[in-house]
């Protein structure tokens, strides 16, 4: 990470193949094995947790009950009635990006959240799946949110291509929020941790002003873990407000 | 060393913060040596198809078994609360309408007591009068036995008195004028003196 005199921050974003030459192949890296991790973390904690399936729940069990009330509740209230349909995808991004968030945050580890093209694929994909299901459930209807209600007509050739970029940047700003904000956290981790170990290297008084970094690195890792649930909560709760939208007669 | 560590985060801050920008222009930020911008790594775009491979997995595990699983936990849950309450409320209504039914019952059984009493006390009344009835005819009976007994033996009194007060009017009449008077005589004179005493 640090390089003598200068400081690598970006190197920790990139990608590895693994298994070797099989991993290059399939193109492979270590991004997605992350992914798995996460999947599968996820997944145990729903099954270990719901394993007593006891009336009333010991402390994982109930752990896993928040987690399902409170991604239901948001899916439902958001969406209404209709969110139930959609409450496994919402429930799925949540915790995907959570769990990689969260991931990303050990130590030597990897932060799949952090690559735009991740981000935007689920961004695309919740873009698609929203203008799916509008217009299934709008038909044709669907294109006149492109005109808001009781703008005079004289003002379509204007308003109507706002519109249309204000739906087009959705998944883009969806994606690049999420993106920027792992980025940001994770260049400031490593720029801090650098000085840490740059200050260690002038002596006794770089070691006592190497305090300073590590604490503020300290203080960032409590802001990384309410920024990386934040920004899941975030993507999961537009995806429903999208979807409200293309429910909504 | 300090200058090219603040260079280097102006160069990062710039590029996060601008990353819009970037990823319109995907040559200059490969330049900028973004790992995240460099598209002709095929490692990069493979993110994407295996991401969505796994996201895909993830999203039917989820909908097919671990939602299901608790959601039939939670539903298993309320109906059990559901028929807790259900079964409180049934017993608590059960024995309300026991306590209703002692209640009547006691009433009942309350008002069977007091009739019987009346009755009892009634019957006990009546026995009582007839009886009393009983005693008062026989004593009236018996007081009316008496009263004969009484007038006849006064009548036998008178009777037997008569030949004494015959044989003292004689006796008299006999001092007072010195001669014997025909019994007969006196017989009728006594006779209408008791008549006229009786009356």
């Amino acid at each position: 990470m640090a390089g003598g005199s200068s400081i690598d921050v970006l190197g920790q974003f990139e990608l590895h193949p693994v298994i070797g030459g099989l991993g290059q192949a399939l193109r492979l890296s270590q991004s997605p094995i992350y992914m798995a991790v996460a999947v599968c973390l996820v997944l145990a904690f729903l099954y270990y947790g719901m394993k007593p399936k006891a009336v009333v729940p010991g402390r994982f069990q109930a752990a896993a009950e928040i987690c399902y009330e409170f991604v239901r509740n948001l899916a439902v209230d958001t969406i209404g009635p209709e969110g139930v349909a959609f409450f496994p995808f919402i429930f799925a991004l949540f915790f995907f990006i959570l769990a990689g968030n969260y991931l990303g945050l050990l130590p030597f580890s990897f932060t799949f959240t952090s690559h735009i093209a991740v981000t935007f694929a689920l961004a695309m994909m919740v873009f698609l799946v929203a203008i799916i299901v509008s217009l299934k459930v709008q038909g044709l209807k669907f294109f006149a949110h492109f005109m808001p209600a009781g703008a005079p007509v004289a003002l379509a050739p204007l308003l109507v291509p706002i519109e249309i970029l204000s739906f087009l940047s959705r998944p883009v700003s969806l994606s690049i929020r999420l993106f920027a904000n792992m980025v940001a956290g994770h260049v400031m981790f490593d720029i801090f941790a650098s000085f840490v170990i740059m200050l260690a290297g002038l002596g006794f008084v770089g070691d006592v002003l190497a305090v300073g970094p590590l604490v503020i690195n300290v203080a960032l890792m409590g802001l990384e873990l309410l920024v990386g649930v934040l920004q899941a909560y975030v993507f999961a709760i537009l995806t429903c407000i999208y979807l409200r939208e293309a429910v909504a007669h | 060393m300090r200058l090219s560590v603040t260079s280097f985060r102006r160069v990062v801050l710039a590029g996060a913060s601008c990353a819009p920008l970037l990823l319109a222009a995907a040559p200059e930020a490969h330049a900028a040596g973004m790992p995240q911008l460099d598209f002709n790594n095929p490692l990069v775009t493979g993110q994407v198809v295996w991401g969505g491979v796994v996201f895909l997995f993830f999203y039917l595990a989820l909908r097919g078994w671990a939602l299901p699983k608790v959601d039939a936990v939670l539903q298993n849950r309320s109906e059990r609360i559901a028929g807790d309450l259900d079964q409180a409320r049934a017993a608590k209504a059960e024995a309300d309408k026991a306590v209703l039914e002692l209640r009547e019952t006691k009433k009942a059984a309350a008002a069977e007591a007091q009739a019987h009493l009346d009755a009892v006390l009634e019957h006990e009344r009546a026995s009582a009068a007839a009886k009393l009835a009983e005693i008062t005819e026989r004593l009236d009976d018996e007081i009316a036995r008496a009263e004969a007994g009484v007038v006849a033996e006064r009548e036998r009194a008178l009777q037997s008195l008569r030949p004494i007060a015959v044989d003292v009017a004689e006796s008299l009449v006999e001092r007072l004028i010195g001669a014997r008077a025909d019994r007969a005589v006196v017989e009728a004179a006594v006779a209408r003196a008791t008549a006229q005493a009786a009356h």
